[in-house]
């Protein structure tokens, strides 16, 4: 029965960044400090953009972990982030110093920003086409804690296979390249046909060269990686922005709004996409409650300046 | 394109992923800089990955032939 006691008593006197303070329990779940079934425990959550975390700073949390978790365990969040399980309330101001010091942050929760997630990306997986990693870093450093009308998530898959599930996030990007064809090259070899998963290349009978279908084509590069006489090249990276996804009790697909947006163009599609977002949104909405309320063609029009960067979706493209 | 002279054959006729792959890069690594192997590759999932893996290895594919349901593939060790 403690665990009710606790939960009608949710103001304590705590030290958190060295002063005393009265603190409220659900107020501190805005700084990442979630608290626990068990009376007095709390989850502190870390910020590990993209999932990634240097060896050293492993060390370093895994040394404070042993020493402020009651029970020697910690936690691989649902968005690629650390968590310090069973820590005492009244640990909290060492436990921020002692992270601070290996340079590691407190993430948050509530209605705000929160760590973006990533895949591997270009930097080291084969099918990656864009810096997830990157891009997920620069997330974090410019508009990690924002204040929005509800938790907003942003994530970066570096291809179609879509590893970071752009399709459930607030606001996702996912990685594209448009091939094309130079035919002085190409043998006609046929690879390019086999290596195409979408059925979007044919080779010609005769010739044995590409017939390639754009309407059938995702933007993966397997031709491009495929082809032995580097025949299909790269025209274009960017990123397909998705908006208005969300798992939870009740899940909705995020829908794409533009294609081939280029890496310097993230930000203001980001900065753009809050700003409608708290301007037309209510507090506790979601954006895809939002975009269901108003319509996304506000969205759309609010966003056109900088999604003219890239290119329209394609009609039924999802 | 002309008809080059193998080095070394392997038939990858039967063997999966990354098996197929594998077999390539240790033959591969056993030969001389400029020499020529020549692959026969099933149709399917491992055309669609080997000739990918071997070019990110900095090999070159310098000839390819369909054959009913499989390629023959010559490739140029770097």
């Amino acid at each position: 029965m403690d665990r009710f006691i606790e939960d009608k008593v949710n103001k304590v006197q705590v030290k958190v960044g060295g002063t005393e303070e009265r603190v409220n329990f659900n107020d501190l779940k805005s700084g990442g400090f979630i608290k626990q079934r068990q009376k007095d425990l709390f989850t502190v959550r870390l910020r590990c953009p993209g999932g990634r975390i240097s060896t050293e700073k492993l060390i370093g949390i895994s040394k404070i972990a042993r020493k402020y978790s009651k029970e020697g365990v910690v936690h691989f969040s649902f968005r690629q982030s650390l968590e310090i399980l069973y820590v005492d309330y009244k640990d909290f101001d060492s436990v921020v110093r002692e992270l601070e010091e290996i340079g590691v942050k407190v993430a948050s929760c509530g209605p705000r920003v929160r760590v973006p997630t990533a895949c591997g990306g270009c930097e080291y997986n084969p099918n990656g086409l864009t810096d997830t990693q990157g891009l997920a870093k620069m997330v974090d450093e410019k508009y990690f804690g924002i204040q929005c009308n509800h938790k907003f998530k942003v994530s970066f898959s570096g291809c179609p296979i879509d590893c970071a599930r752009t399709k459930e996030m607030d606001l996702g990007f996912q990685g594209v390249v448009e091939p094309v064809w130079y035919e002085e090259t190409c043998t006609g070899c046929t690879i390019c046909a086999e290596a195409c998963k979408e059925d979007a290349i044919h080779s010609d009978s005769d010739t044995g060269k590409p017939i390639y279908d754009p309407m059938k084509c995702i933007w993966c590069g397997d031709c491009i990686r495929a082809c032995p006489t580097e025949s299909w090249q790269a025209k274009r990276y960017g990123h397909i922005v998705r908006v208005g996804g969300k798992h939870g009790r009740h899940p909705v697909e995020a829908r794409p709004v533009a294609m081939f947006i280029p890496d310097d163009k993230v930000p203001e599609v980001i900065e753009k996409t809050i700003e409608w977002y708290n301007t037309k949104g209510t507090r506790g909405e979601r954006i895809a409650t939002l975009l269901e309320r108003v319509g996304i063609e506000d969205y759309k029009e609010f966003m056109e300046g900088v999604f003219n960067s890239g290119s329209p979706v394609r009609e039924g493209f999802k | 394109m002309n008809t080059l002279d193998s080095n070394e054959k392997l038939d990858l006729r039967g063997v999966l992923c990354p098996i197929n792959f594998v077999k390539t890069k240790l033959k591969l690594e056993s030969m001389e800089e400029g020499q020529i192997l020549e692959i026969a590759l099933d149709a399917g999932e491992p055309i669609q990955n080997v000739p990918k893996s071997i070019k990110e290895e900095g090999h070159k594919i310098i000839e390819v032939k369909k054959e009913n349901d499989h390629f023959r593939l010559k490739i140029l060790k770097r």
